[in-house]
Order: structure tokens, then C-alpha cells, then sequence
């Protein structure tokens, strides 16, 4: 459906979009991971027609977009801080695009109902924009861009700006929407959770080039090279390879040991271990148990081979 | 015992900066305005009548408002390309279009009118149009800069939401630039309208016989024709008009204060990148260069003009004695720059004491300090002097004239010939400008310094010394070279006020321009040059040492 050629962006003569690529089919979520800078903003900006390329072609439904301009693609676009319009109420902001595409007063208040009862802001419509909640600015961003049905919406770090907790429970909202939707979406973000949630499939942005696309299993599996493992979390590189954390198993030591753990660190279920081995390389464990190693613990250590990452 | 002592000092420093500017304030303007009122109200019972019902009176006032109007929407027309420009995009020389826009603001109304004289054909050079166009020469920085700066704090994603959403490149206008920057737009166009309210030097001098503000009337009146009472009377419909527009102005302002978040001009300025982007820079500001620019040329232009050729025959003869001033013209620029920097003194010394008042009792620098010592009658104290202090602004300078004239005409309070009423009246008219300038800068001052400064063993006095006057003493050296830019052009209230013999060269100027030939005229625009260069001088001197910070000053 959407189609994105080797577009190029460079400002000020740096690329932030070296011929990047990107397919998405009818109906797909596909998340765009990669660290700031690495021109997933860009990327969305183009396919909105915002930002002009240097270089390259976006089709959507086989259509070349270059001489579309942006208010003429139908495509929606969810801003990273919500951009929603101060001199306008709830209504005002998911109103817009359909008193834009000249909807009849009756239709543009029924639709607008409609949109705000499906991301849970039912009766909110008078409340003024600079009252709500962050979370609550989202999901006004998020209905003002379905609003008027675009045929691809966009979402540029939606969650970004959210706490964690607020984050988690807007995270299954978006799942079950997009479900229930059926949208096409792409949905750029710097956050792996949220790519492998959301995703039907992933890319990975890497300095302005789309690196790999593949579902979340795949991804994991097989990422590319050492580069996007690592930025997957895989970090332990052992005897030229690269090891999963939770393909190494830590023991207390029965005899002497093979290495001491340095640092512990609960994150969730997980507990993540860095053992110094005493040839001096140091892996990263992670434990799934209550109980575990402290630090300063003297520790045996095995690595499950098929832990070792295979490259694509 | 060093807190005590503090206190006491802290507690003389806020009689000051309350008390001087109050005092001040009191004698040179409350006291001239409550004598006009009483000139125009004393006498037969139905004094004031016969003016306000003569055709004539209503013929000027009709004239005052049409041409405010027209004046506020043709001078936004002609800055908003400019203003769009500034608030949109990144580009070499930015800061200084910035800076360069202002000088128009801050010329002497004398030396535009004469300009538009100048430059305008014989025939046209006088009457309304002429009035309108020189109105938007003098104002375009206001709208420039208020709404420029403000466009600049604009988020540009609102416009590429609306984008996304279907809304064509008209629709974000009418539906999301136009809504956003109407705070701005009101601001500018209240402040607009009250300058050309109460133009004067500009429709003195091209308004013709056919055509005067209410300001020029009162002028006529009170010289021209000796009717002071008269003139006190449309003194008073004058307050009244501007009073009024002031009060609605602030009601729309407050209708309109935006509630959306101000961004900085690193996240909203882009360099012009297509053709078309550089295109719209390129002519705006072009456009812009060539209307300021333009007169300004014809005016250096004409001031050289000998017969056929040209030569600096009209600046030779500056130097000798005529009988229209009964001094040498070159006396007018040496009068002119003491009055100027006596002003200049006065209204930085008087203006930044009410800054410092104005100013503490908001931050609550000056509040916190003392139990006991009244903070509530203080804080009315502050907002008293931040209100009055800004009227002068919105009082015209004739009527500032007028009333020094009438209020200081009796012993013991004969004034009339003393040369200190002169630096006075324009110093009135800089103060506003200086406290404007001055809160902002000391309001900026992060109250945690102060008392990093106090626990580190800093007494009050000490802490001003130590912390407010230098972040202040570049906002002191901009407030001062305003003053003395305003000073020096200032006409209205100098016409009445500066002796025969001592005339300032604006007043200098006009008398020229009264007399007829052809040498009378050269030396009106020789000195107009002079009088422009000295004033760019001391602008581009304040420019050199300004911080950058909001405002439009």
C-alpha cells in the first residue's frame, strides 16, 4: 500500500535520510526502531509530505505523492508532543479534519462522538486542551488523526512524553485499537517494547538507512549484524560471537569459580547480572528466579549454545 | 545586629523607589493634567460647551479616529510580510533586520514628515494620504517586532497538523495562524492606533490647512490662536478618547490571551530552503528596505541639492545666525544634546527607581524581607507606581506642554523661562519606555541568586550592588539611549516649552519649514540629517549592547 524509495533528506548538507526504504501492505503495523537522530521523524515526515526530499519516491496505493501536497494525502499523523490546536476544545481538535473535508454539521458530531468514546474521552468534548491530562492529550491526538479516516495514519512517538505506568496502559489501548481498526500504521518510536508490541513487523533505522525489517521474532533471532543486536540488548560479545543474556547461566561456584559478579540490577521479572570473568571479559546474565547471585559472589558460568546469536 | 540594620536600610530603599518617581510624577504630570482640567472647566457654567458642540471640533475628532484606524490597518499590512519572515525563518542578518527596523520608531516625527515632504510629488505631498503613509513608515517596527516575536514562539506543528488533517494552506491561516497570533495582532494595533491618536509632528507638517488630529488642535489653539481654555477642553476630550481605547484594547487583549505553549526560536525558526521560500524572504524584506530606506534617501538627497548640482551649501550656512530662530542653527544641535542628556538623567534616575519598585513587589525580593512593615500597602504602593508611570504614554505630548505651561505660569511656581522645563517634559515622555525596558531585566533575575547572595553574608544593599545592578546595568545603558533617542526628536511638548532662543532642532526645523524660500527649506532638511544622525548614532550604540530578550523594545 505504502511505499517508500530510497529517499534522501540532508540538512545543512548532513543526511538525516540516506536512501531509506520502506514497504508497508494494507492493514500492517510497522514500527520504525532506532535511536534518536537516526531519521524516524524525517522518514514520517516525508510520507506526510512536510518535509520534501532531496532524493527518492513515496507511493501510496501506487501513486507517486510528490506533487500531493500534505492537506491532499489523507494521511493522518499523531505528533510527537500532540501538537493539538490551544484556541480549540476537545471537539475543536477532532472536528477539524472533518470540518476540513466539508462533513455536515450533524455528521461531524456524531463522528466526533464516536471517535471520543473509542479512546475513552466520551463527554470531554467542551473541556478545554490545556486542562487534560498528558494521557488524555493523547488520546485527543490520537482521535483527531483518525477522525477523518486517513488511509495510512502516522505516529511519531506518541507515548514519549508519558510516565511509564501511563505508558503501559495507553500501549494495550493502541494494540487494541489498531486491532479493532484494522488501521495501516506506522509507528516510529526509539522504544523496543513498543515496536514489539505494536509491530506486525519492525524496522530498524540506523543513520538515515532502514537496516532491517522483519517481525519481532525474526528480528530477534536474526538481527542483522552485531550493531543492531546490540541495540536489540544483546551485549555479550564471547569468543567473537554474541551471546543472549539469557542464554548464560550463573551458578554458585563449587570449586574455584570462573569469575566474580560486579553488579546486580533488578529490571522487572528479570534480574540482570555482569560477571568479570578472571580472564578479565566481562558477560551480561539474565535471571529469572527471586533467587540469585549478589555481588562480589564468586560464580560458575555456562553458556547455552543455542543462545549464539546467528546472524541474517 | 547586621540583620537589623538590613532591614532599616531595606525599608529607606523602598521610600525611595516608591516615593522619588511618586513625587515626581506628581508635580510635573498629575499636577499640569488637574490644571488643564480646571482651565477647561472654569468660567461660565456651560463652559466647556461651545467647543465640544462646534462642527468644527467634531469634524477633527472625526478625522482623529478615521485616520488611527486607517493608519493601524495600513501599517500591519505593510509589516506583516516582514513579521512573517521573522517569525519563520533562520537566516544570515536576522538579528539585524531586527535591530535595523526599530531606527524608523525612534526618528523625530519632524524629520519623517519632512522626509514624506521630501520624497512625496509636489501636489500630493500633503493631506490625509501623505498622514497614513508616514503613520506606517513610523509604526511598522511596533508590528514588526510585537507580532514577529511572538510568530517566533509559535509552534510550527499546530500548521502541519492542520496539514495532515485536510486544511489547505489558506485554511491554516484562517483557522490556526490568524486565531494564534491574534493576541499579538490586538497588542500591536492598540499600540499602533494610540501613536497615530496622537500624532502630531507628523500631521503638523503634512496635514496641510484641511487636516488636524486632535493633538495638532490643541497645538493651534494654544498658539496659533491663544485660546487656552479651548485647548484644555480638547486636552480633556483627547484623555477621554484615549482612555477609552485604552480600556478596550485591554479588555480584547485579555479575551485573547493565548493558552498554547510558547516555543523557543531554535525549535519554530527554518532556513529558507526552496526557491519560493527564499523568494518570500527575498521580497518581503526587500519590499520593507525599500519603503524605510527610500525617504530616508530623498531626505539626505534633497539636503544636498544646489540649484542643479549638488554641495553642502546648506549645512555651510547652519553655522550664521537667522532671523527665524535668533540664534545659529548649529546652536539648535548643542541645545538639543544637553536637553537631551539632561532628560535623559532624569528619566533614568526617576524610571529606574520605579522599575525597582514595580518589580520587587512582584518577584517578592522586596516584600519577603521585613515582618511587619506593611507588605500589603507596599504592594498596592508598587502597582500605583507601575500603572501611573506608564499614563505619560498614553497623555500626548502637547497636552504635556500645554499643561507644564498653564500649571507653572504664577508665582511662585512661575517656571516658564526656566531651561530645566524642557528636560523635564521629555523626560516624562522617555520614562514609560525606560520602565519598560527595566522590569522585564530586573524581573529576570532568578530570586535563588539573591539568596544565594543573602546566605553568603550579602546585606540587602550589598545584594543590589552585587547582583541586581550589574544584571541591570545593560538594560540601564538601552533604557538610557532610548531616552535620549525620544529626548532628542521629541516635538510635541518641547514646542511649548523651549525658549525663543533656545530652540531644539526639531522645534528649530519647524520654524524653517514656517518661513517661505527656497534657502529656509534647504536648511529645514540640512538639519533634519543632522538631527537623523545623531539619532541613528545613539540607536545603533544601544543596539551594540542590547541583550536580545522578549519584548518589542
Amino acid at each position: 500500500m505504502l511505499q517508500v524509495d530510497s529517499v534522501t533528506v540532508a540538512f545543512d548538507g548532513k543526511k538525516a535520510l540516506d536512501a531509506a526504504s520502506l514497504d508497508v501492505a494494507d492493514g500492517e503495523i510497522v514500527t520504525v526502531l532506532g535511536p534518536s537522530g537516526s531519521g524516524k521523524t524525517t522518514l514520517l515526515r516525508v510520507i506526510a509530505g512536510l518535509q520534501v526530499p532531496d532524493a527518492g519516491s513515496v507511493l501510496l496505493d501506487g501513486i507517486d505523492l510528490a506533487d500531493v501536497p500534505p492537506h491532499r494525502r489523507g494521511v493522518g499523523l499523531v505528533f510527537q508532543d500532540h501538537a493539538l490546536f490551544p484556541h480549540r476544545d476537545v471537539f475543536g481538535n477532532v472536528a477539524f479534519g472533518l470540518r476540513m473535508r466539508g462533513d455536515s454539521p450533524d455528521a461531524i458530531e456524531s463522528r466526533t462522538a464516536e471517535l471520543l468514546a473509542l479512546v475513552g474521552l466520551a463527554g470531554l468534548e467542551e473541556r478545554s486542551v490545556g486542562t487534560l491530562s498528558g494521557g488524555e492529550q493523547q488520546r485527543v491526538a490520537l482521535a483527531r488523526a483518525l477522525a477523518p479516516e486517513p488511509r495510512i495514519l502516522l505516529l511519531d512517538e506518541p507515548l514519549g512524553s508519558l510516565d511509564r505506568r501511563l505508558r503501559d496502559r495507553l500501549l494495550d489501548d493502541l494494540e487494541r485499537l489498531f486491532d479493532e481498526l484494522g488501521v495501516t500504521a506506522v509507528y516510529v518510536t526509539h522504544d523496543q517494547t513498543e515496536a514489539f508490541t505494536l509491530g506486525d513487523r519492525v524496522a530498524v533505522m540506523r543513520d538515515g538507512h532502514v537496516v532491517q525489517v522483519a517481525t519481532p521474532d525474526d528480528l530477534w533471532a536474526h538481527p542483522l549484524d552485531e550493531d543492531v543486536a546490540r541495540f536489540l540488548g544483546l551485549a555479550n560479545v564471547a569468543d567473537e560471537k554474541i551471546v543472549r543474556p539469557e542464554a548464560v547461566r550463573v551458578r554458585p561456584a563449587t570449586g574455584d569459580g570462573q569469575g566474580v559478579v560486579e553488579r546486580v540490577v533488578r529490571v522487572g521479572p528479570v534480574v540482570r547480572l555482569r560477571v568479570r570473568l578472571d580472564d578479565g571479559r566481562t558477560l551480561e546474565a539474565a535471571v529469572a528466579a527471586i533467587a540469585h547471585p549478589h555481588a562480589g559472589d564468586r560464580v560458575d558460568v555456562e553458556i547455552d549454545p543455542e543462545g549464539i546469536v546467528r546472524f541474517r | 545586629m547586621d540583620g537589623h540594620r538590613g532591614s532599616l536600610s531595606s525599608r529607606a530603599w523602598r521610600l525611595v523607589t516608591l516615593g522619588v518617581p511618586l513625587a515626581f510624577l506628581a508635580l510635573f504630570f498629575l499636577y499640569p493634567v488637574a490644571a488643564i482640567v480646571e482651565r477647561g472647566l472654569r468660567g461660565a457654567g456651560d463652559a466647556p460647551l461651545d467647543v465640544l458642540t462646534d462642527p468644527l471640533t467634531r469634524e477633527i475628532v472625526w478625522f482623529t479616529v478615521w485616520q488611527a484606524l486607517a493608519s493601524t490597518v495600513l501599517t500591519i499590512a505593510v509589516a506583516l510580510p516582514a513579521a512573517y519572515v521573522l517569525g519563520r525563518f533562520r537566516f544570515r542578518g536576522r538579528s539585524v533586520v531586527s535591530a535595523l527596523v526599530v531606527i524608523p520608531f525612534v526618528l523625530p516625527t519632524v524629520v519623517v514628515g519632512l522626509a514624506f515632504l521630501a520624497i512625496l510629488p509636489d501636489g500630493v505631498e500633503r493631506g490625509w494620504a501623505p498622514i497614513l503613509i508616514a503613520h506606517a513608515f513610523f509604526n511598522v517596527a511596533v508590528v514588526v517586532r510585537i507580532v514577529g516575536t511572538f510568530w517566533a514562539s509559535l509552534d510550527p506543528r499546530l500548521n502541519e497538523a492542520a496539514a495532515t488533517l485536510g486544511a489547505s494552506p489558506l485554511a491554516r491561516l484562517r483557522e490556526v495562524t490568524a486565531p494564534l497570533l491574534a493576541p499579538a495582532l490586538a497588542s500591536a494595533a492598540a499600540i499602533v492606533f494610540l501613536f497615530s491618536f496622537t500624532s502630531f509632528g507628523v500631521v503638523l507638517i503634512l496635514g496641510g490647512p484641511r487636516y488636524a488630529t486632535i493633538e495638532a488642535e490643541i497645538y493651534n489653539q494654544a498658539v496659533r490662536l491663544f485660546d487656552l481654555r479651548a485647548a484644555a477642553v480638547l486636552s480633556l476630550v483627547q484623555l477621554t478618547c484615549v482612555v477609552g481605547a485604552v480600556w478596550v484594547a485591554m479588555r480584547l487583549e485579555r479575551r485573547l490571551t493565548p493558552t498554547g505553549q510558547l516555543r523557543t526560536e531554535a525549535e519554530t525558526l527554518r532556513a529558507p530552503r526552496t526557491t519560493r521560500d527564499k523568494l518570500v524572504v527575498g521580497t518581503s524584506l526587500g519590499g520593507l528596505a525599500l519603503f524605510l530606506g527610500l525617504p530616508l534617501a530623498v531626505l539626505v538627497e534633497r539636503s544636498l541639492a544646489v540649484g542643479d548640482g549638488y554641495g553642502l551649501d546648506a549645512y555651510k550656512t547652519l553655522g550664521r545666525p537667522t532671523s527665524v530662530l535668533l540664534a545659529a542653527p548649529w546652536e539648535a544641535v548643542a541645545n538639543s544634546i544637553v536637553y537631551a542628556a539632561a532628560a535623559t538623567l532624569i528619566a533614568v534616575v526617576v524610571g529606574g527607581l520605579a522599575a525597582f519598585a514595580a518589580a520587587g513587589g512582584r518577584n517578592g525580593h522586596a516584600t519577603r524581607s521585613g515582618p511587619g512593615s506593611g507588605p500589603r500597602t507596599w504592594l498596592a504602593g508598587t502597582r500605583l507606581v507601575d500603572s501611573l508611570i506608564l499614563l505619560p504614554l498614553g497623555v500626548s505630548a502637547v497636552m504635556l506642554g500645554l499643561g507644564l505651561l498653564i500649571a507653572f505660569d504664577t508665582p511662585p511656581l512661575d517656571f516658564r523661562a526656566a531651561p530645566w522645563l524642557v528636560p523635564v517634559a521629555q523626560a516624562l515622555i522617555a520614562i514609560p519606555f525606560v520602565v519598560r525596558i527595566l522590569v522585564p531585566t530586573l524581573r529576570s533575575i532568578d530570586p535563588h541568586q539573591r539568596e544565594a547572595a543573602t546566605l553568603l553574608g550579602a546585606s540587602p544593599g550589598r545584594v543590589r550592588r552585587e547582583i541586581d545592578l550589574p544584571i541591570v546595568s545593560r538594560g540601564i545603558a538601552v533604557a538610557a539611549g532610548f531616552a535620549f533617542a525620544i529626548s532628542l526628536g521629541e516635538f510635541g511638548a518641547t514646542v511649548f516649552l523651549a525658549r525663543p532662543d533656545r530652540p531644539t532642532l526639531p522645534v528649530a526645523i519647524f520654524r524653517f519649514l514656517g518661513r517661505p524660500g527656497e534657502i529656509n527649506v534647504a536648511q529645514a532638511y540640512a538639519l533634519a540629517v543632522v538631527l537623523m544622525a545623531v539619532t541613528v548614532a545613539a540607536v545603533l550604540l544601544v543596539e551594540r549592547v542590547r541583550v536580545r530578550r522578549g519584548g518589542w523594545f
